[in-house]
């Protein structure tokens, strides 16, 4: 009861100052895009699409699993059934925040486990529109986040979040993201190159709540200068489902366990 | 054309597949062309072609609980004159439990770390169709063996045990002009070993390192010729010298890009003393080798590989006077480029080894599209040289241009 006071101070702090930094909007968005639940499994087709309209299609399943918090150590185990000359290939990655990834691919023409060179997180994703860091994330720490302004995309309040990479070496001179204020899900983002043309554009085409977790289920990346794009659509997603550690290894790499990779 | 028994038996095995009513069953497959065109000179036989075949893959996977089956089989017609170019690929059962695994049947196994060197990697192989420019699959030949897996917290082991030995398969002398220091004896044999061969991997990651250990007993997956007397032969035999080999690996995060290190002893078991000139002699291999991506889609590869004989001056000494002589200690450099164009669906590759120490080399350019998503093409270059008895230099004339074409069913 005698708490009143509380109120009347909390009124007077100005509303700007409980807002969230840039920094921790692209936190919580990485939180909820890239982490959510303990482990991840989906179907993937990715339809790669010129500017012609022909499409080629890759299709994987992708399984996830986080070591710890939101930001933290992954790992990412990927089984392609498409295109048919890549079928029964699997491909490994521990993803580590602060230092480059590991990566191992099982080639089955041959029967052979390769570990494979990965400091280039800026290449496509199997040909496609996506980067590594598309798929998997970009460091937090690698940009400077600043919230510019808030709008909406279609009918969900956005942060509009513009992040600068701090370092030279990136190939990008910044990018804007749309976050939704309430599930913190990135709507859209454009990519810019270093002369400030737009040159990339993301949109979450359709976004669903599984187990609890909204999760974008359609997706597109668009290529602005050469008209190819990348349709994405995720099928059989699911959560917690109890990944263990163990199939991220060289066995399973091998031999793909049928239950995981359907 | 006249397919293998194993051939036969599989596609009829694969027609009754639906049979098998509960397991998860898929069946895939190609058609393929593959041509390769001599651009020095003819065949020893007088033909243009290294290679001229239609081919088809039919593979059968079934899965059922524990359960896996997997066959692989070819039928194909060569325009050469072959008749059993027809055979199963692979064709084995596996079977998975918690903590250890078992794989029965004829299968690819491949060791090590190495880009056509071979290291820790005994299997059999088909050096044949990596010179006549085949696909890559056809580098490695299937072994008929039970390989046991068993992984408990400490380590992962890998135990194959084959009850036949399996060889190599090396170029044939009417196709490929290949160095021969008795051409006018022509009464030859081949012997192979009466019995199996047995090896073991062990493997765990250390610091984030791949480490591994290879043990193998068995046999030199390449043949080693005896003529019955020296000053006047009137007959070749062919035979496999005993070998066991004890090998390590080492791969992992090295700056920018991944170092692979990779060595292993050779126990000629057939000559400990090094003394017979027709067995090789023990060795030791060594291999080191750096794979970094300096732009987008382009990954570079280098390998520096060397070869040292420990029996040297016995080898020396028993050599008899006319045979070319070998260097104690051989090195190779080989280098790889591959870039990646047009989403990834255009590929140019380049592969070329070079041995310092007698001059053998092979180049190896290659261009690959895929039209669709099922239909893919290669073209491609082989180039040999080097000393008339080496392992390249002996192909000099066999320089061809290749042509692969697969439609994935």
């Amino acid at each position: 009861m005698k708490r009143w006071w509380m109120w009347i101070v909390a009124g007077l702090v100005p509303l700007h100052a409980l807002a969230l930094t840039g920094e921790e909007v692209m936190k919580k968005s990485q939180a909820a895009f890239l982490y959510p639940g303990k482990d991840f499994k989906a179907r993937v087709v990715m339809k790669l699409i010129n500017k012609d309209g022909q499409e080629r299609v890759r299709e994987l399943t992708m399984l996830r699993k986080n070591a710890g918090e939101p930001g933290g150590d992954q790992k990412y185990f990927m089984y392609f059934f498409q295109p048919a000359d890549v079928k029964d290939m699997t491909f490994m990655i521990h993803k580590y925040p602060a230092r480059d990834d590991d990566r191992w691919l099982f080639i089955p023409a041959i029967n052979m486990v390769k570990r494979i060179a990965a400091q280039d997180k800026r290449s496509s994703f199997v040909g496609s529109d996506f980067t590594y860091e598309d798929v998997s994330g970009r460091d937090i720490e690698d940009d400077k986040h600043v919230i510019e302004r808030e709008e909406k995309v279609g009918n969900r309040d956005c942060y509009v979040v513009k992040s600068t990479p701090k370092g030279t070496d990136a190939d990008f001179g910044y990018k804007m993201t749309w976050v939704d204020k309430a599930n913190f899900l990135p709507l859209k983002e454009e990519q810019y190159d270093k002369r400030g043309n737009r040159y990339k554009l993301f949109t979450a085409d359709e976004v669903a709540d599984i187990k609890g977790f909204p999760t974008v289920i359609k997706r597109t990346m668009r290529n602005l200068q050469t008209g190819h794009r990348t349709e994405v659509a995720y099928t059989k997603t699911d959560y917690d489902l109890g990944i263990e550690d163990s199939l991220f290894s060289e066995r399973f790499l091998r031999q793909p366990p049928r239950k995981w990779v359907d | 054309m006249h397919a293998r028994p194993s051939a036969v038996c599989f596609f009829a095995l694969a027609a009754l597949a639906p049979v098998g009513a509960q397991a998860d069953l898929s069946l895939s497959g190609f058609l393929q062309q593959n041509s390769a065109f001599n651009t020095v000179a003819a065949n020893p036989d007088g033909r243009r072609y290294k290679w001229l075949e239609e081919r088809a893959q039919l593979k059968l996977d079934a899965t059922g609980g524990a359960w896996r089956l997997l066959a692989k089989g070819d039928l194909a017609y060569d325009h050469l004159g072959r008749k059993d170019q027809s055979e199963l690929r692979e064709g084995y059962v596996d079977y998975t439990a918690g903590n250890w695994d078992l794989r029965a049947g004829r299968q690819v196994i491949t060791w090590g770390l190495g880009d056509l060197v071979f290291v820790n990697d005994v299997f059999p192989k088909d050096h044949e169709a990596l010179f006549a420019g085949r696909p890559l699959e056809y580098l490695k030949r299937g072994v008929d063996a039970v390989k046991l897996g068993a992984y408990p917290e400490f380590a992962s082991f890998e135990l194959v045990v084959a009850p036949n030995f399996r060889e190599s398969r090396i170029p044939d002398a009417r196709r490929f002009w290949l160095y021969d220091p008795m051409p006018t004896v022509t009464n030859r044999e081949t012997i192979k070993p009466g019995q199996g061969d047995v090896g073991l991997r062990a493997y765990r990651g250390i610091a984030g390192y791949d480490a591994a250990l290879y043990l193998y007993s068995g046999f030199q997956r390449t043949p080693s010729m005896r003529p019955d007397n020296m000053t006047a032969p009137t007959r070749i035999s062919f035979f496999y010298p005993k070998l066991s080999v004890y090998g390590a690996s080492l791969s992992g995060r090295a700056g920018e890009g991944v170092l692979s290190l990779e060595a292993a002893y050779y126990d000629s078991r057939q000559d400990r003393s090094g003394s017979d000139f027709t067995v090789p002699n023990s060795q030791t291999r060594l291999l080191v080798g750096y794979q970094i991506q300096p732009a987008e889609d382009l990954s570079l590869g280098v390998q520096y590989y060397a070869e040292y004989m420990h029996d040297y001056s016995a080898y020396r000494a028993a050599l008899p006077a006319g045979f070319p002589v070998e260097k104690r200690l051989s090195h190779t450099i080989t280098l790889r480029a591959t870039q990646l164009i047009k989403h990834q669906t255009l590929r140019l590759s380049l592969y070329a080894s070079y041995n310092a120490s007698n001059g053998d080399h092979f180049v190896n350019p290659e261009l690959r599209y895929s039209f669709t998503d099922r239909v893919w093409g290669a073209v491609g270059a082989n180039f040999f040289g080097g000393k008339p008895w080496g392992q390249f230099g002996q192909l000099s004339r066999d320089d061809n241009i290749y042509l692969q074409l697969r439609y994935e069913i």
